[in-house]
């Protein structure tokens, strides 16, 4: 493939964008014209409230949800009781969740990765496990969670945690299992030591490996906690997505779609800054 | 009395593969011997062994009285891949080594060592880069000023000059010779260059190819020394060893290759000593 300037790629970009935006604007504003559309009455019954408004669609035009992203961005942190928060608190909330289940499953798997891929018998042995309950979906964790735990936003963050522990530890494990050598028969011609050698030799070697762990750990954490919060309620965005269904608003689900993507997005770059910086080349 | 590194019987072996078996030579103290043979007849191997970091099949390696159990770090190794640490500037990984030598030393002491190690091989300008940005050559002397940072009583080279234009090679080689003498270093070289192995060499180690190599026969450089690079071949005698170790190379490390010639003791192969 030809490099393609950047300019070029932001402009189509934004034109793409912009068609999309237009002609959504422009098929609402048509579909008003024509008296809105016929509604599907099994598709009434799911609607409830709106059926009862009258059959008008509850989409939203672009113009729509701008306008409602302005009022929510020009006070994003208020608090009017539990159930009414601004959306930038309710984001604190899911990220707070998702970095506290993720820093722990760091700490347990980083330690037991690196354990895992210097032995091959325990490599082995706990292989069958690691290889069981990896593909198992967090959610499915959620019950045993609220019943062991009898809280449910711990028990959302032990599903961070379980989601965000199997690439950490795989990777880990694989990374450390794969440093050359080479370089650990330097170290070892220069007697220096099983902690010298994991910290100056394998850990750096390791690292980019592990990294790329944790950046699919975290992407998969933010995924899952959005269906978990919509599971246990209370707050956060996931929280906030089923609520504004229940009311019906639609621009806001647009809104809460458009922020968990940019979260999403933000926490990847930032573990791709991380990345780059331990990464190393030959 | 026992040499200084008494090799005593050696033999490695791989799941059908005898790489060499029932090897027998001694290294004196301060001695510089060079091992040459064709790739592949188990040199890195032996080399290995006396590192420490692989174990004979058979027999055993005893070093200053002490059968050797793994690497130490009076055994420095200069690795064939120079197997730089790519996360690392050139003076970060010399002073790694330097680090694991003196615990004690603060950042500040193992930076100003590392630089002056590296100034040994020429590199000063380059202690900041990393290997992704040295040439081959360059590589090879951070790994040589690694190796030399220790400051090891025996050096343990592994083609350590392979990559170099012969200008530096040259240089670097009569650097190496002088830092181990100075040092009163033994020094243990693997090579494919006759005249490296000629200039620097106490004796010489021809192995026969493999498998089952076997150490055909110990060559005595009797040049004089200081040896100069530059002036070698005038040497009186130069052209002799020369065509002894290629002729070996070219014919007799095949033809010698298997079984043993009649009267063949492995504990004490044929010495030659060239008459000038
Ligand atoms: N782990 C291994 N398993 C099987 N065979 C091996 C292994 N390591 C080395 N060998 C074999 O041992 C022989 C000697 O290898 P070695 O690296 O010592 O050769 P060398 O003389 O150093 O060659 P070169 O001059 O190319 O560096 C080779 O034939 C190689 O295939
Ligand atoms: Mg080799």
């Amino acid at each position: 493939m030809q490099a393609v300037p950047a300019w070029k790629a932001a402009l189509l970009s934004l034109a793409i964008l912009a068609v999309f935006l237009g002609a959504w604007e422009l098929a609402l504003k048509a579909g008003a014209a024509g008296g809105g559309a016929a509604i599907d009455p099994e598709y009434a019954a799911l609607l409830g409230q709106a059926a009862q408004q009258g059959g008008r669609t509850p989409m939203p035009a672009p113009s729509q949800i701008a306008v409602r992203l302005w009022e929510l961005l020009r006070d994003p942190f208020y608090v009017r009781g539990p159930n009414d928060q601004g959306i930038g608190i309710q984001v604190a909330w899911s990220l707070g969740r998702v970095l506290l289940g993720f820093l722990i499953a760091a700490v347990v798997a980083i330690p037991l990765g690196f354990v895992i891929g210097m032995s091959p018998l325990l490599n082995a042995a706990l292989n069958p496990f690691i290889q069981v309950l990896r593909p198992v979906s967090p959610l499915a964790w959620m019950p045993l969670a609220l019943f062991t735990i009898q809280d449910s936003s711990i028990s959302a963050i032990f599903v961070i945690f379980i989601c965000s522990i199997w690439p950490m530890l795989m990777n880990t494990a694989f990374g450390v299992a794969n440093v050359r050598r080479e370089w650990l028969n330097v170290a070892r011609t220069l007697e220096a030591g099983t902690w010298r050698t994991a910290f100056r030799v394998i850990l750096p070697a390791a690292a980019p490996t592990i990294l790329t762990g944790m950046r699919i750990s975290i992407g998969i954490a933010w995924l899952v906690i959005v269906a978990a919060e919509m599971l246990v309620g209370g707050t956060g965005i996931g929280y906030w997505v089923w609520n504004q269904w229940n009311n019906l608003s639609l621009a806001d689900i647009v809104i809460a779609i458009l922020m968990i993507g940019l979260v999403g997005l933000a926490l990847d770059r930032l573990l791709g800054l991380v990345q780059r910086w331990v990464a190393w080349q030959e | 009395m026992k040499p200084y590194v008494s090799v005593e019987g050696i033999a490695r072996r791989f799941p059908g593969l005898t790489v060499f078996q029932d090897v027998w030579f001694g290294i004196a103290r301060g001695e510089f011997v060079c091992l040459v043979g064709h790739s592949g007849c188990g040199k890195t191997t032996i080399l290995n062994i006396l590192a420490g970091l692989d174990s004979p099949s058979d027999g055993g390696v005893v070093v200053d009285g002490q059968e050797i159990t793994g690497p130490a770090l009076d055994r420095a190794v200069v690795f064939q891949g120079h197997a730089l640490m790519p996360w690392l500037t050139a003076e970060q990984n010399v002073g790694f080594a330097l680090s694991c030598r003196k615990p004690g030393w603060g950042r500040a002491r193992l930076r100003e060592e590392a630089r002056a190690v590296l100034a040994k091989v020429g590199l000063e300008h380059a202690a900041d880069r990393k290997p992704a940005m040295l040439s081959g050559g360059m590589k090879q002397r951070v790994g040589i000023a690694r190796a030399l940072a220790v400051q090891p009583k025996m050096m343990l080279m592994d083609e350590p000059f392979s990559a170099l234009d012969a200008l530096t090679r040259g240089s670097l080689q009569e650097e190496v010779s002088r830092l181990t003498t100075e040092a009163g270093q033994t020094a243990f070289m693997i090579t494919h260059d006759v005249d490296e192995a000629i200039l620097l060499a106490d004796r010489i180690l021809l192995m026969t190819n493999g498998p089952e190599a076997r150490i055909a026969e110990v060559l005595v450089n009797t040049l004089p020394r200081p040896r100069i690079r530059a002036t070698l071949h005038h040497q009186p005698g130069y052209h002799g060893l020369r065509d002894h170790i290629m002729d070996f190379l070219v014919t007799r490390s095949r033809t010698l290759a298997g079984a043993p010639p009649e009267g063949y003791d492995p504990r004490d192969p044929p010495i030659v000593r060239l008459a000038e």
